[in-house]
């Protein structure tokens, strides 16, 4: 069993062959001839057929991925008959008196030549669709082209890289998983396989090697593994992986664009947790209806020094410019306990889970509070921010981040800088915030329960000592009372409550939350849907 | 001989599209039809010449057009490039 890894840029997992893709190759052998009018008949027939197959990508594209997509096989099919591309070819074979291959070969490199020269972008990028199209002519011409008949059985492609008249040219159906050396996760390739939902792999550290031809393989697009000639236990285990994610998927096709709404007609807004910008796709492709929990750490994190505002707001700004207008709750730094950064040059504590973290740092080192706020208030016009923070045990706290939010916004005022409307809450995650949630409600427009930090206070037990999993007890009737006193008393306040920590997923407890009266229910995304049903049977 | 003069409204300028459409709407007249940007001209039909013009947007051009149809020809380009670019 071989087994390597690749960067993953669509989640599933694929059981098949291998098939190896090897690139038309345009390097062509140089060669002269002495029957010009043949020479000019083969290659008009070569370019007639490759005009054919242009013709019927373009419409393949069309009805598989659509017009913007399929654009480009009309552009290559005008290039084609380009009068100086094709006087250039058969002024080479007439004069010359080489083989058309070679006069492809050469009219290529002279056009790609004038495009890359040019000053503009735009028209630089067209370099590589005189390469494509040369290619299919080359190709044809020296029969060393791969047509999508050659794959009797659907297959797991293995190529160096493909471009975009590759990937679709081979048939959808036909087509299990494709694996290159090169792309990446934004290239047209990766873009293409999530369209059409083909588990994927890029960057991969395979040979593009014939020798891997027909081989029995295993593409695991959660992992981002292949795994070649797989062992018994491997295949078992795939394919058992397989059929959950089939499920899934057969699942997130049947729940995606439902409302979710309980039996009896509430409607829940299931929100999303994440880390960072990267997530907000996953975001879009379970359907969450918005961002409950943006742990803003992650800016502040693996690095040497503090984030300046711009780099937040461009942040900040990027993910809710992505959300189109649905909620977005940024919750403010959450640093301390676990999460250190050495540039912070927190003393070291004794009892860091009960010591100098989140809100206790921003209201202590306001210089980066504040940046934080600038850069989330500039943000706020780009869409519907919610801001939440951390760690609150009193109304104290609460009043002076308020106090700080406006002189903020004055600022922002006085220097002219404009910014949106937006929410304000806190994190219910300690006993005492729960405990006074009826003094804290008035003053904020949501809470939002972090049960992970709520049960480790609750129940005084740390959840990194592994040794205290028999006593932890995550249904703890404390920590269900607790939250079922805050979710009343932001009711009787007006404001909205929801659930953000890993209990929000738990389906054991969803019915019950439910009855207690929750809002929103903010999960990873890959429990989106799953959670949508359960909501939809209670 | 006949002409006129357009200013490109289009974002990417005589962008591969467009150029393609222009030389087949091109090809369709018997007259030469040349577009001119000051620096440097090119024959109509002849989408990669066209393209390696470069026009971007807001470049003025000269399209001139001479031949046994050009009322007709002059006509038709004047349309397609409001149209088009």
């Amino acid at each position: 069993m071989l087994v390597r890894e690749g960067k993953s840029v669509f989640k599933g997992v694929a059981i098949g062959k291998i098939f190896v893709y090897k690139k038309a190759d345009k390097a062509v052998t140089k060669e002269t001839i002495t029957d010009v009018e043949a020479e000019l008949a083969r290659f008009q027939a070569a370019k007639e057929k490759a005009l054919e197959q242009l013709k019927s990508l373009y419409e393949k594209a069309l009805r598989d991925v659509g017009e913007e997509e399929a654009m480009i096989f009309d552009v290559h099919q005008m290039l084609l008959d380009d009068l100086d591309y094709n006087e250039s070819i058969t002024g080479i074979i007439e004069s010359e008196k080489m083989n058309a291959e070679y006069a492809v070969f050469m009219t290529c490199e002279q056009f790609m030549a004038m495009f890359l020269s040019m000053d503009d972008d735009y028209m630089r990028g067209r370099a590589a669709d005189i390469e494509d199209i040369s290619k299919r002519v080359i190709s044809i011409l020296n029969g060393t082209q791969v047509s999508p008949e050659a794959m009797p059985e659907p297959v797991i492609i293995v190529a160096e890289d493909l471009a975009p008249s590759e990937t679709v040219q081979f048939e959808k159906d036909k087509i299990l998983a494709i694996v290159t050396q090169k792309g990446s996760a934004n290239s047209h390739t990766a873009i293409l396989a999530r369209t059409m939902n083909i588990p994927s792999l890029v960057t991969t550290d395979i040979e593009v090697d014939p020798k891997y031809n027909g081989r029995t393989a295993v593409v695991d697009g959660f992992a981002g593994l292949l795994y070649v000639n797989p062992d018994e236990e491997t295949m078992v285990k795939m394919t058992e992986k397989k059929k959950r994610a089939d499920e899934q998927r057969a699942l997130l096709q049947e729940m995606r664009g439902k409302d979710t709404v309980t039996k009896s007609g509430k409607h829940i807004h299931l929100y999303s947790n994440i880390g960072g910008v990267q997530d907000v796709d996953a975001v879009l492709e379970n359907d969450a209806e918005g961002i409950g929990l943006f742990r803003s750490e992650f800016l502040y994190l693996g690095r040497d020094n503090y984030p300046g505002e711009d780099e937040q707001f461009e942040a900040y700004k990027t993910v809710l410019s992505r959300m189109q207008g649905k909620k977005v709750i940024i919750r403010t730094l959450d640093i301390g306990a676990d999460k250190q950064a050495d540039y912070f040059e927190i003393p070291k504590e004794e009892n860091p889970a009960l010591g100098f973290r989140a809100i206790r740092i921003c209201l202590t080192r306001e210089e980066v509070f504040r940046t934080q706020l600038r850069a989330l208030l500039r943000a706020s016009a780009f869409g519907n921010l919610g801001i939440m923070f951390p760690m609150i045990i009193s109304v104290k706290e609460i009043v002076r981040i308020k106090e700080i939010v406006e002189e903020v916004k004055l600022e922002l005022d006085r220097e002219d800088i404009a910014y949106g409307n937006f929410e304000l809450g806190i994190m219910i995650e300690t006993p005492a915030a729960a405990v006074i949630s009826d003094l804290l409600a008035p003053h904020v427009d949501f809470f939002s329960i972090g049960t992970n930090d709520l049960s480790q206070y609750t129940l005084a037990i740390d959840r990194q000592n592994q040794s205290l999993d028999n006593f932890f007890d995550p249904h703890h009737e404390a920590i269900l009372r607790l939250i079922q006193l805050t979710i009343e008393n932001a009711h009787k306040s007006g404001a909205w409550c929801g659930i953000c920590g890993e209990l929000g997923a738990d389906m054991e407890l969803t019915a019950r939350f439910l009855q207690m009266g929750i809002d929103e229910l903010s999960v990873s995304p890959g429990y989106t849907l799953e959670l949508r049903k359960r909501i939809r049977e209670c | 001989m006949k002409s006129f003069v357009y200013t490109i409204q289009d974002e990417l300028g005589i962008h591969a599209r467009p150029a393609g459409m222009l030389a087949k709407a091109a090809a369709g007249y018997k007259s030469v039809v040349t577009i001119d940007n000051g620096t440097k001209k090119a024959d109509a039909k002849r989408l990669m010449a066209i393209m390696g013009m470069g026009v971007k947007k807001g470049t003025t051009v000269t399209v001139l057009v001479e031949g046994e149809d050009e009322d007709a020809a002059c006509a038709a380009m004047e349309e397609f490039f409001k149209s088009n670019l």
